[in-house]
């Protein structure tokens, strides 16, 4: 899949918003007055910020309020309620915090389970792709969620669960890494399928429909060399997991923290690249490619 | 939420206007959708004869040539050096006067001066017209290189070849064989005869190195080796001949198997009044063939010792030289195939026949109740013509349809009117050129001994190309990939202007590219181009535009007038005449006019015969005004249909005023179909002789004989033999001896390519999406065929340590290219293609510079030369067939190695300038937005 | 309109013939000027005339190789070229419908057509992602998603005489590779061609219940062996002397001698 930068960054943005906003929905940390808005309006930023990047990649953004109707089938439908619902429940329990100095507590909860909703439809527009092998496994919403949650934790200051998230994500984004690795051959199909070719023999692509490029290669047919992958991999891995929970074990301050948060955001985007430039549309097979 | 309501029945198009394509050389029917005055959408004409309704990609794509940004604006004056492509836009009448300057001298002084080559001209009758009446022998357009060897060899055989000639008989045809590359030419009824067959489920094999196309969905695929086709062929014979599986009663009735030939001559014996004689077999005497009641014997022997063909055949074919063990290595197939394959072909053609219950009188007043089918069909365009034993390859081919007696029999091949027409009832060649005055007849034509050829008194030849002379005597459609070597060289003669119509010359059109540039642009030693005048008419900016000194705009197809004439390669089918025009659909944008109308205008201004009235003003206003009021012979004009002043009268007729107006409202065609009981059996059958007379195809029943033994080619090979005032010079004598054979044989144009050194051969074909050069300016046939990779067998691609995408150093005795390579494993282990005209050259077709025709795409023409390489005997030989000078690049031999890849494909050439600008960077068009 | 209706009334399609198809782009370029000039926005071209010309297409044609596996009666199998037209098999079971945010795309109650409502479109691209036949493109220049309609302005459309109502694609097919009809009736042509010929699905495994039916290739290079054949080329003689005896001979049994 073509590893478009405004997705990256919006699913990577809001995933860390989202998280964030949990935490400060479940009251962790419990901060009111001007801290409690620092901490929302970080929140809102990333989780804003995403949903608009997201935007960016639409042929028609000025439609984009017409996503509101299929939600009984559509899981970006879904999600975009679930932003929204989220962003208003969590904003109305921030202005308690912020001007109010009270703490609506089932209003933050409620506010916190959106956040986590929206996480979870976001992953699941992948996770239901039967297209791409590597996406359609359930260890694509635990990733989404994990790291959401992971991040949210390491924003909201909170060390312990951090440091247990995150060697949770870790353990997950291994986990994708491997089964997603073996998933293109275990869906079954194959060029063979595709063509329907397979009782004559062994089906090779021969001329393409056209010889330059189209949209569906461009959109779906991305190659990543195996050793770059490989190196892209190690590097997400130390700079999401590793880094932030060495500084988050050693020493916690400000500084340590906010270098984890930051080393933890370039992990994940490395992840989130590799996400899309690793999976493989099945697409690809009608051109020969993978 | 609902679903939305959708408008089912929008209005299509405000009209339909139907025309002809123009696309290829197919030449089907269009219906073109009009919107706000504009071309909106092609699609087939259901009604017309050739396309039934269907369309090509090339015919749907029409829309994008019609606004194709590389359209010539106006006429151009060169301004620049030859070859650079800079130009002025003049007037009419400044292009006019140029013109008339040059030409007007040449024709006062020597009309041969003027050589005028008209490419994918489908207005040959008019052209060659025009040149007639300018009084230059130096006419033909594109057969020369195209393929003359299957036209010529089909005439002199059996009065027809393939295509335009006749098709299968796709309703009753049980096994179709189709050999070499046949994509390109006749592509859409082709397709919808492969249609029919497999809807039924019989059967097709093909032959050809390739498996691509056609190739693809035949049931069988026989990968020959390139130019053994007449091998493979010889040896079918054998095995049929050796089984007795041939069609006696049909080679006794209809063919020249049981003339006797002469002993001593090898010439056909013939009564006094010239008829071939045959021995009845009721007498045991020799009779006239024609007589009634003979019964020709194809066993008996003449008491003088003359035998039937049949005998000689026998004692040729039946040698063990022509068993399939013989041939099996050569050809690349297993002599158990080949065996295979003659016993479907027996087993088809005699075990699965039919009657069909036809009632007819032969020409001998002789009434049979049926007709007796032979399902075997065979097709074949330029894969075995393009070769230098071309010529009796395809002899080959159409001895083995009559041995099964299959030609013109149900289920098998079947001629489209104007044929059949034995090559006696075809012109011979003219070349008596005057001063000021018209040739003395058509130019092209068919020759039937020494004393045709187009000679001067001091034996050299008349003609710019050499057409019609020893080095090639039978080139019926002259050799126009010769004329700019010769006016070059000044061999046999210099000339002053070379007038050239749709034809790239110096790109994809010539063998030898690179050289042809060279000429084109070579100065004398007084700084004057060798050749010192060029015009050049070309719709669009070909690479051939920037090499020519006046421009001459045409327009696009659906912007002019054209006719598809009986007089000339005509659109019948095997069950009816047919003829059809084009018409300007759409008004031209620009200050550009059909060539025909141009040289309309031109032939006026020059004074030309027939081109002006008795008061000398100008006789056809433009070519529509030809089309309408020319006569050809009394009663005869350029369309058969609606002929006579009411336009009751069909293939004779007078003008008629309203002719074109009658052809629009019945949607640009005319069909005449042939009567029931005249649809087979056509050379023998009364009533297609009947109707065929009534049509003006003849003036007079013409019934005949097919010539299995060819005996023109016996004249010139007793000629050859010291026989005759009129001889081959001594250093072709062997020549003409060894190849002007009466009786098909096969030769290995190979080792003249020095097969030993570079053992691979390399073809081209055609992308059925794409014609000669002009897909590539077409915005969406080029993203279909945008470059195009050297396709290897996977032998040689792991022999050489090649992968897809890699690129390869091609080597041929005459130069080398660097380009891209791609593995097909359906591919003859020793040969490599490509797809042609996808090349291009920078700043041609109005494309960017970068595009990637331009460096990734390339020709194999690079590699062909117009001469063989030498040979050590101190001559040059062309690189052509011996008989009919057809162009031989089927036989290119190369060798392969890997190469590290360059930035663009080799050789590269600097860009020209484009006289037309560039195109836009994005297209969204839709004309009823 | 996201979800998919649970049964159509018709459920029209085309049966594509691998046996019969040549390649030669016919379908794809008449597709396109249909659908440049009629249904929603034009197809449009990026750099046409440029080094990367890349335009929006509904129908492509494949090429595919398929060598057979080795067997001991054919130790060699010779490959085969297969030409694969690939348009939108209008799914049953359509993913690219139910994963459409805003309802644009459907799936036709009437005929199991689907569309996509480009006055809805929001070129999220979700819908091409979740085909996985590859029938999807985002066209450039509009930002919407086009597919093939299956000519829905065409088969109904009662400005087009009756023979015309069919999709450009296979009205344009010079083979006779495509045929169009409804699978919902046993009877069709499509139908009886899938049950005759063995029609099948492509992918499968992906679930979608394609509409649209591929006809698979009849065996080929199967001619018999020679011994089989050997029958019809029996020697009738061994040389040119002995066939002119047989010639004598064979004239004799002839049926028709003169007139009958």
């Amino acid at each position: 899949m073509h590893p478009a930068p405004s997705v990256i960054i919006f699913t990577t943005l809001s995933g860390l918003g989202f998280g964030l906003l949990v935490f400060l929905g479940l009251g962790l940390p419990a901060v009111t007055g001007l801290t409690a808005f620092w901490f929302f309006a970080i929140g809102y930023v990333l989780a804003v910020g995403g949903l608009m990047s997201s935007t960016f990649h639409l042929g028609h953004p000025e439609r984009a309020w017409k996503a509101f109707s299929q939600w009984r089938s559509s899981w970006l439908s879904r999600e975009g309620i679930c932003a929204v619902a989220a962003l208003i429940i969590m904003a109305l329990y921030g202005a308690g915090l912020v001007f109010f100095d009270s703490q609506w507590t089932i209003l933050g909860w409620l506010g916190a389970a959106l956040s986590l909703g929206t996480v979870f439809t976001t992953s699941m527009i992948y996770a239901q792709m039967k297209t791409v092998p590597r996406w359609h496994i359930p260890w694509t919403p635990a990733k989404f969620l994990t790291l959401s949650l992971a991040g949210g934790a390491l924003l909201a200051g909170q060390a312990f669960a951090a440091i247990i998230l995150l060697l949770l994500a870790a353990a997950i984004t291994i986990a994708t890494w491997i089964i997603g690795d073996g998933a293109f051959k275990a869906s079954g199909t194959d060029m063979e399928t595709a063509t329907g070719l397979g009782a004559i023999g062994k089906v090779k692509a021969f001329e393409p429909p056209h010889t330059g490029t189209n949209y569906l290669l461009r959109e779906f047919v991305h190659v990543v060399g195996r050793k770059h992958a490989f190196n892209l991999r190690v590097i997400a891995f130390v700079f999401a997991f590793v880094i932030p929970i060495l500084l988050m074990v050693l020493l916690v301050n400000h500084v340590t923290a906010a270098i984890a948060i930051l080393s933890h955001l370039i992990g994940v985007a490395v992840a989130r690249w590799l996400f899309f430039a690793e999976a493989e549309h099945v697409v690809g097979l009608y051109y020969g490619k993978r | 939420m609902a679903q939305p309501t959708l408008e089912l029945s929008p209005q299509v198009s405000d009209e339909i206007r139907k025309t002809t394509c123009y696309m290829c050389a197919c030449r089907c029917g269009i219906n073109v959708h009009m919107k706000d005055g504009k071309a909106a959408y092609i699609e087939g004409n259901r009604d017309h004869p050739v396309n039934q309704g269907v369309l090509c990609a090339k015919g749907s794509a029409g829309i994008m040539q019609v606004n194709a940004p590389s359209r010539l604006r106006a006429p151009l004056k060169r301004v620049g050096p030859r070859g650079s492509g800079e130009f002025e836009e003049i007037s009419w009448e400044e292009a006019y006067g140029i013109a008339e300057g040059w030409l007007r001298p040449i024709r006062e002084e020597d009309p041969s001066k003027l050589a005028f080559f008209t490419g994918r001209d489908q207005s040959q009758s008019f052209t060659s017209f025009w040149a007639q009446n300018f009084g230059t022998p130096n006419y033909a357009a594109h057969g020369g290189f195209c393929s003359v060897n299957m036209a010529a060899a089909g005439i002199y055989t059996m009065g027809g070849a393939f295509w335009e000639f006749g098709q299968p008989d796709w309703d009753h045809t049980k096994l179709f064989l189709l050999f070499g590359v046949a994509e390109d030419h006749d592509s859409n009824p082709i397709k919808m005869g492969l249609g029919k067959i497999k809807a039924r489920g019989a059967k097709v094999i093909g032959v050809n190195p390739i498996r691509s196309g056609y190739n693809a969905v035949a049931d069988e695929w026989v990968g020959i080796t390139p130019g053994t086709d007449g091998l493979f062929i010889l040896a079918l014979v054998h095995c049929l001949m050796k089984a007795g599986k041939i069609d006696l009663d049909y080679l006794a009735r209809w063919t020249n198997a049981p003339v006797l030939v002469d002993k001593d001559t090898g010439l056909l014996l013939r009564d006094k009044d010239g008829k071939e004689l045959v021995i009845d077999r009721a007498t045991g005497k020799p009779t006239a063939f024609d007589t009634q009641g003979v019964q020709p014997d194809l066993s008996a022997t003449h008491k003088d010792g003359h035998k039937p063909v049949l005998h000689l055949m026998a004692e040729r074919y039946m040698s063990e030289d022509y068993a399939p063990e013989a041939v099996a290595e050569r050809c690349g197939i297993p002599a158990p195939r080949i065996r295979a394959i003659a016993a479907e072909l027996a087993r088809v053609a005699f075990e699965e026949s039919f009657e069909l219950p036809i009632t007819w009188t032969d020409f001998r007043g002789e009434t049979h109740t049926s007709m007796t089918a032979r399902p075997v069909s065979m097709h074949s365009m330029r894969g075995i013509s393009a070769h230098a034993n071309g010529f009796q390859t395809c002899r080959a081919l159409h001895v083995l349809q009559i041995l099964l007696g299959t030609v013109e029999a149900p289920g098998g091949f079947r001629f489209k009117p104007p044929y059949p027409k034995p090559a006696t009832a075809h012109p011979k060649p003219h070349v008596k050129v005057t001063a000021n005055s018209p040739l003395n007849g058509p130019h092209l034509g068919f020759v039937h001994g020494p004393e045709d050829l187009a000679l001067k008194e001091d034996g050299t030849p008349v003609r710019i190309d050499k057409a019609y002379t020893w080095e090639n005597p039978m080139s019926a459609h002259g050799l126009m990939h010769m004329v700019i070597s010769n006016a070059h060289a000044g061999d046999p003669y210099k000339i002053d202007t070379l007038f050239m119509y749709m034809a790239n010359m110096s790109w994809n059109s010539s063998m030898n590219t690179t050289g042809t540039m060279k000429m084109l642009t070579d100065k004398d030693e007084n700084g004057d181009y060798v050749i010192p005048h060029i015009i050049y008419s070309d719709a669009y900016s070909s690479e051939m535009v920037a090499y020519a000194d006046l421009i001459l705009p045409d327009t696009t197809y659906l912007e002019r007038h054209d006719c598809i004439s009986l007089l000339d390669r005509p659109i019948c089918e095997a069950d009816a005449a047919a003829d059809a025009i084009r018409w300007p659909v759409i008004e031209p944008d620009r200050d550009v006019k059909g060539f025909q109308s141009a040289l309309c205008d031109l032939g006026a201004r020059l004074g030309l015969p027939g081109f002006t009235n008795e008061d000398g003003s100008q006789k056809y206003a433009d070519y529509g005004d030809y089309i309408t009021n020319h006569l050809r012979r009394p009663g005869i004009g350029p369309l058969a249909g609606w002929r006579g002043e009411n336009g009751d009268q069909t293939g004779r007729g007078d003008p008629n005023p309203d002719q074109l107006q009658r052809y629009i409202d019945n949607g640009g065609f005319f069909v005449s179909h042939i009567p029931d009981g005249a649809q087979y059996m056509k050379p023998w059958n009364s009533a297609y002789q009947d109707w065929a007379v009534s049509m003006g195809l003849y003036d007079a029943p013409q019934p005949y004989l097919f010539s299995l033994y060819v005996e023109p080619m016996q004249k010139f090979r007793r000629a050859a033999e010291g026989h005759g005032d009129i001889q081959p010079p001594d250093h072709l004598r062997a020549r003409v001896r060894e190849n002007m054979d009466p009786l098909p044989f096969w030769s290995d144009p190979a080792p003249a390519n020095m097969v030993d050194e570079y053992p691979i051969t390399a073809l081209t074909q055609r992308p059925m999406a794409m014609y000669h050069s002009w897909g590539t300016q077409n915005a969406w046939l080029r993203q279909l065929h945008g470059h195009n990779p050297l396709y290897m067998p996977t032998k040689l691609m792991r022999e050489n340590g090649l992968s897809d995408g890699d690129w390869a150093k091609v080597t041929s005795p005459h130069g080398s290219i660097t380009v891209p390579v791609m593995e097909m494993a359906a591919l003859n282990e020793n040969t490599v293609w490509t797809w042609n005209a996808i090349g291009k050259r920078k700043g041609a077709w109005a494309l960017d510079n970068d595009a990637p025709e331009a460096t990734r795409g390339f020709l194999l023409n690079h590699l062909i030369h117009e001469l063989l390489p030498p040979r050590g005997d101190g001559m040059r030989w062309t690189n052509s067939d011996p008989i009919t000078g057809q162009a031989a690049w089927f036989d290119l031999k190369v060798r392969i190695e890997k190469a590290t890849a360059p930035t663009e494909s080799q050789p590269a050439f600097p860009p020209i300038k484009s006289p037309v600008g560039k195109g836009p960077k994005d297209l969204a068009w839709k004309v009823g937005r | 309109m996201t979800q998919l209706p649970t049964s159509t009334q018709k459920k029209l399609g085309l049966v594509i013939d691998l046996d019969t198809c040549v390649g030669c782009h016919a379908c794809v370029i008449s597709c396109k000027g249909w659908n440049t000039e009629n249904y929603g926005a034009p197809l449009s071209d990026q750099d046409p005339y440029g080094a990367n010309p890349s335009g929006t297409f509904l129908n492509r044609v494949h090429s595919y190789e398929v060598t057979p596996l080795a067997t001991s009666a054919k130790p060699h199998p010779t490959a085969q070229t297969i030409h694969f037209p690939k348009s939108c098999l209008h799914c049953e079971d359509a993913p690219c419908v139910t994963v459409c945010p805003t309802g644009a795309s459907y799936k036709r109650v009437e005929d199991g057509i689907v569309l996509v409502n480009e006055a809805d479109c929001i070129g999220c691209g979700l819908c091409a992602w979740a085909c996985p036949y590859g029938a999807r493109e985002l066209d450039q220049d509009e930002g919407v998603m086009k597919k093939c309609t299956l000519c829905v302005d065409r088969i109904y459309n009662e400005n087009l005489p009756e023979e015309d109502r069919e999709p450009a694609c296979v009205r344009t097919c010079p083979a006779g590779a495509r045929h169009f009809g409804d699978f919902a009736d046993p009877d069709s042509n499509v139908s009886r061609l899938t049950a005759e010929r063995g029609g099948i699905d492509l992918m499968p495994e992906q679930g979608t219940k394609p509409v649209n039916q591929y006809l698979p290739p009849r065996p080929k290079d199967d001619l018999p062996e020679f011994d089989v054949l050997a029958p019809y080329l029996e020697p009738v003689a061994e040389n040119p002397g002995g066939f002119i005896g047989w010639l004598d001979k064979a004239l004799d049994k002839l049926p028709s001698k003169g007139a009958n």
